[in-house]
């Protein structure tokens, strides 16, 4: 298969791990970052999921097929938390490279732009994985860890799709972000809503008990669909309702981005940034 | 036999932001194995243009090819016939001078081994293969332009963009790069297009463009734009065309 540009799928395979290997060689130079990523989860669950251990009681709901403690509860919702400040963090580097003009090199690549974008999203995806699991070993000494082995396993596909729909997110929101500075605000508008109103920390029927508003609130929310398919596959099943939305918000979020990095279309063709 | 497509062929390109007018009916060419000077104030339009020109924005009015690929419709051939040099710093300072450019390589879809034998050739020719594997943040001013020009040179463009290149270096290492690329025109027969308000960087032999207000207000080789606007100096058909004083930093 070869393109207009003479490029064969070889050529694709080169770029897209060119990007991906940029990606994780920044990771590993940044190592605050990838420390900072493991201790916000561990805090959550080393001393606020242990304070309100016995405070909190969560019934047997799906996937669980007994009593489980807090810990064992908001693990999901961490691994998704993990994922979501990495999106997060990558569109940070987004409108970083913008200003430093490194994002410049990227875009004048002879390869279609849909292609650079989707590489550099799986190049996201595949750090906060590597992050996720690292969180998981660390979990693993705290008595956190599916049923059978097997749900390393088949919580990956979920954290594929959820790391994809943060990094597409987090895309999108980078080409509406012109300077740095104006970054604080996605931390206080995007990232705390969407962790709070979500079921990271405590089933939707609680919710639903205290205010129906906020239950209908976080039922929209992409990251607690995000949050139910990485509990769910982790426990080897699948939440399908949570599936599809994932999906849907992916492809909304990817198209957004798309259109908002298109040259003839997008943020910076109007902003002349 | 129809004849070797232009390097550049610029027809007829304007642009606006909102209501303001950066480019007004831009039209000009850069022939295969030439230099041609973009010579203009700041904020003439330089940068709008390179940007139309690499793409970041499409070009609404008229139209834009590199080597008679239309950038609008042919974006990727044409895109991979150009080598860029952008006027702010696009190194990843993080990163050594050799992994930018096994970065770079990729994104033209070079391998990585390709990437060190070509990258280590052309630093060779700079002056810098003792660089290789610096970071990119301990070279200085100068030396960061030269790497970026072999960056841009990896997968063997044949037509070179370079917009304000010299900004901000000191006069030795202006006219070390100035020289360094009018050598590459030479040996490589590469077109290149510098972008500058910079009158001594400008040849009496070179293709000139004088951009004013978003206006190409001349388009000839240096001598003529001289001779028909009947001054001495390129600094004085400048400032005859434009009624604005050029900055000469020497």
């Amino acid at each position: 298969m070869t393109s207009e540009t003479g490029f064969t799928a070889r050529h694709y395979a080169i770029c897209l791990s060119g990007i991906v290997w940029r990606e994780a060689l920044r990771f590993l130079h940044q190592r605050e970052r990838f420390v900072s990523a493991l201790v916000r989860p561990l805090v959550w669950l080393f001393i606020f999921a242990a304070g309100f251990r016995q405070v909190l009681g969560v019934s047997i709901i799906p996937p669980y097929e007994t009593y489980v403690l807090y810990d064992v509860y908001i693990t999901p919702g961490l691994m998704a938390m993990i994922q979501l400040f990495n999106g997060m963090q990558s569109s940070l580097s987004m409108v970083y490279d913008r200003e430093m003009g490194n994002m410049r090199t990227l875009l004048v690549s002879p390869f279609p732009r849909w292609f650079l974008l989707g590489s550099k999203l799986v190049a996201g995806v595949a750090v906060s994985i590597l992050q996720v699991y690292a969180y998981l070993l660390i979990a693993y000494f705290w008595e956190i860890e599916p049923p059978t082995p097997l749900g390393y396993l088949t919580v990956l596909p979920a954290l594929v799709l959820s790391g994809l729909m943060f990094g597409a997110l987090g895309m999108l929101l980078s080409s509406a972000i012109k300077q740095l500075e104006n970054f604080a605000g996605v931390m206080n508008f995007v990232i705390f809503p969407m962790f709070f109103a979500s079921s990271a920390l405590y089933p939707l029927w609680r919710v639903q008990e205290s205010s129906p508003l906020l239950y209908r609130i976080c039922q929209a929310n992409p990251f607690t669909h995000a949050v139910e398919l990485i509990r769910f596959s982790f426990y080897e099943k699948i939440a399908w309702d949570s599936l599809g939305l994932v999906i849907a918000f992916t492809s909304v979020f990817a198209a957004g981005a798309l259109i908002a990095y298109d040259p003839a279309k997008g943020m910076m063709m109007r902003k002349g940034g | 036999m129809s004849a070797a497509p232009l390097a550049l062929d610029i027809a007829h390109v304007g642009h606006s932001y909102g209501a303001r007018r950066a480019l007004d009916d831009v039209s000009f060419s850069v022939a295969p194995g030439s230099f041609t000077v973009l010579l203009g104030l700041n904020g003439a339009g330089k940068s709008t243009l390179f940007s139309l020109i690499t793409r970041l924005y499409a070009a609404r009015e008229g139209k834009i090819a590199i080597f008679g690929h239309d950038v609008a419709r042919e974006s990727g051939a044409a895109l991979r016939r150009l080598g860029v040099v952008f006027q702010a710093r696009t190194l990843d300072l993080e990163l050594s001078v050799m992994q930018n450019f096994i970065y770079h390589a990729a994104l033209h879809g070079i391998g990585p081994g390709e990437a060190k034998r070509r990258g280590a050739a052309l630093l060779a020719r700079a002056g810098l293969e003792d660089r290789a594997g610096d970071k990119a943040r301990n070279l200085s001013g100068g030396q960061m332009r030269r790497v970026e020009i072999v960056r841009a040179l990896l997968h063997e463009p044949r037509l070179l963009l370079l917009d304000e290149p010299t900004v901000g270096l000191d006069i030795k290492a202006r006219a070390d790069i100035l020289a360094h690329v009018r050598a590459l025109v030479a040996e490589r027969s590469l077109a290149v297009l510098w972008t500058t308000h910079l009158i001594d960087e400008v040849a009496p032999t070179d293709d000139v463009v004088v951009l004013h207000q978003g206006k190409a207000l001349a388009v000839d080789k240096a001598a003529a734009i001289m001779a028909a606007t009947g001054t001495q100096t390129i600094g004085a058909a400048f400032e005859r065309l434009t009624g604005a004083k050029m900055r000469d930093a020497a």
